[in-house]
């Protein structure tokens, strides 16, 4: 069997807004001098006169992001999540999401697999800053495939998005031919009866391997790809919910406020007799490390994944 | 300037403090200290300076005004309601339930308003965004933002000041009303931004320091605006914060307080007095 490719997803971000460029005079690109590691640097090579630097200056960044969207133009401003999430949080609610202006930020570096870096860097409040913030779509995708079409989907979208990227490479799972992204929409990428692990990002592809482990276990799991995580696809998690009566959610975020803080309030209100088990980061920060070394003693990995879902079985 | 144009815009800033008068007392609430040491400015904006179309508020190539010290609204929207972009009457439903004249601007609400703003700094940086990208589309327009001079203390707005002299937005034009208050008191007691136009220069702008409350001063300074090339601009005016209605002069408790009944009726015995002096003329 040959090696699985593996591409990190803010590469892609990069190939698809150069993709997107040569289609689309109106699509600018925004930067906090880290285009080389956004990899909007990709874009800046092909569209020298479309990409802006904003130095080291991120809540001006979003602030004049909005502007240019306010004007006609469809803005990409770009940070890594800790700084356009977290550092700009004010000017993305109070520039672009009250004024829903059509800008969409790429933050790259999201959750703890940024790695060596450290707590500082290692972002894992970005959904449940951005989730909180009237009409604004929130994304992460699973892999090279999804990350490009994703980012074609923000382009097409009329209003404020906000997508995650990750700064390790990752598994692609997804076919190239045939594939087709639609916002808010999840997708089941393999089918099971006794629990359904709900995943975001680098945790498909970690959720998809539990799978095989659980299935060894004699568990039939149900994975499904979130990428995205507002508007969540509540009819998707229902049927889950009542399907196999038990959930795993599975992201590289603060198990506050995220995607398994979504599910639970979609499955609570429905009122379904069904356990939900939170695999992220708990309340706590992260730490300086390889990516890798980090995921695994984090848990959020396939073994921790089945784990919990088998106990979840008892 | 033709006297008689001169005379027109005290006749229009007369109106829009009347304007801030009635809508802050109606609302209960507000900031009118602000709105009145803006006045003239916004006189001289909306009814010399701005290419702007009532009957056509999103007009592509108009000129853009972003109010980035967004709690003055009640001067900017008199200035709109008496340049005809709504009526008058709507400004008596300042801040109330259901009204499109929310306590701070919002573009998506309010015709003639062309930025949401409110949270100090920000609106600076989407003039920028939006000079920017009139650059980018080729787009005949010029931007223009007023800053309180409490704002400047706002990092952000340095790092836009940066922006705006790095990507030679010479369509930009940042007006900086320095009339000396803020809320907890004098600027330069509670951190001050002083010397203002030294730092505004070592940004890389052209400035302007100017009587904010002589339309002369304001035209010579505007003329100077247009014809500035390659750089921005900045235009620090000097200005008596509650200008206009004689016990709100110079004191920061009108900074956001409503007048009461009793007050209300004094504001506009005094401004209808002056306005009535002026059409005299």
């Amino acid at each position: 069997m040959s090696e699985v490719k593996k591409i990190a997803t803010r590469e892609s971000y990069g190939n698809a807004l150069k993709e997107l460029g040569a289609e689309h005079e109106d699509l600018i690109v925004f930067d906090a001098d880290l285009a080389g590691a956004t990899k909007t640097g990709t874009f800046k090579k092909a569209f020298p006169g479309r990409h802006f630097d904003c130095g080291i200056a991120e809540g001006n960044m979003m602030a004049v992001a909005a502007g240019a969207a306010s004007m006609g133009l469809v803005p990409f401003a770009s940070s890594f999540a800790m700084f356009a999430a977290g550092r700009a949080f004010e000017q993305v609610r109070n520039s672009i999401g009250y004024p829903h202006l059509n800008v969409k930020i790429g933050a790259t570096h999201g959750g703890i697999s940024v790695g060596e870096d450290g707590a500082s860097h290692q972002c894992c409040e970005d959904f449940a800053l951005m989730r909180s913030i009237p009409g604004m779509v929130v994304m992460c995708p699973a892999d090279d495939v999804e990350a490009r079409a994703m980012v074609k989907a923000a382009y097409e979208h009329k209003g404020p998005v906000y997508m995650r990227f990750g700064r390790s490479a990752v598994p692609v799972i997804h076919e190239e031919e045939g594939f087709s992204f639609q916002i808010g929409k999840g997708e089941v990428l393999r089918d099971g009866t006794d629990v359904a692990l709900i995943a975001t990002g680098l945790l498909v592809a970690e959720a998809l391997d539990a799978a095989g482990v659980l299935a060894k276990q004699g568990i039939s799991a149900r994975v499904i790809d979130m990428a995205t995580i507002k508007p969540l696809d509540e009819a998707l998690v229902l049927q889950a919910a009542r399907d196999c009566g038990k959930l795993v959610t599975c992201e590289e975020h603060s198990i506050i406020g995220g995607l398994g803080e979504a599910v639970c309030g979609v499955v609570a209100e429905a009122g379904l007799p069904c356990k939900v088990r939170r695999v992220g980061v708990n309340d706590e920060f992260g730490h300086s490390g390889p990516a890798g070394a980090l995921l695994k003693q984090f848990g959020l990995c396939a073994e921790h994944i089945a784990e919990v879902a088998a106990a979840l079985m008892n | 300037m033709t006297e008689k144009e001169k005379k027109l815009l005290k006749i229009a800033a007369c109106k829009i403090r009347m304007g801030v008068i009635e809508g802050t007392h109606a609302a209960k609430a507000g900031h009118p200290g602000g709105s009145l040491s803006a006045a003239d400015l916004f006189a001289y904006l909306y009814f010399k300076e701005l290419n702007v179309d009532p009957a056509e508020p999103k007009k592509p190539d108009r000129d853009r005004f972003v109010l980035s010290k967004g709690h003055t609204a009640p001067g900017l929207y008199a200035a709109l309601a008496l340049r005809g972009f709504f009526p008058w009457e709507d400004l008596l439903s300042l801040r109330q339930i259901g009204s499109h004249l929310q306590g701070h601007p919002n573009m998506n609400l309010t015709p003639g308003v062309d930025m949401s703003t409110g949270s100090l700094g920000q609106g600076v940086s989407a003039a920028c965004g939006m000079a920017l990208a009139a650059k980018v589309q080729g787009k005949d327009c010029r931007v223009y933002t007023l800053l309180g001079d409490g704002e400047i203390q706002e990092g952000q707005v340095w790092e836009a000041l940066m922006f705006a002299h790095h990507y030679k937005l010479d369509d930009l034009c940042v007006i900086i009303d320095n009339n000396g208050l803020q809320i907890d008191g004098p600027v330069d007691q509670v951190m001050s931004p002083y010397p203002i136009p030294e730092k505004l220069r070592a940004f890389g702008f052209e400035t302007a320091e100017i009587d904010g409350h002589d339309f002369e001063q304001l035209e010579a300074a505007f003329n100077r605006v247009r014809e500035t090339k390659g750089v921005p601009f900045a235009i620090v005016m000097k200005t008596v914060k509650g200008k206009g209605v004689s016990y709100m002069e110079n004191q920061a408790g009108w900074h956001g307080k409503a007048p009461n009944d009793e007050e209300y009726a004094q504001a506009m015995a005094e401004l209808q007095a002056a306005l009535a002096e002026l059409e005299a003329e």
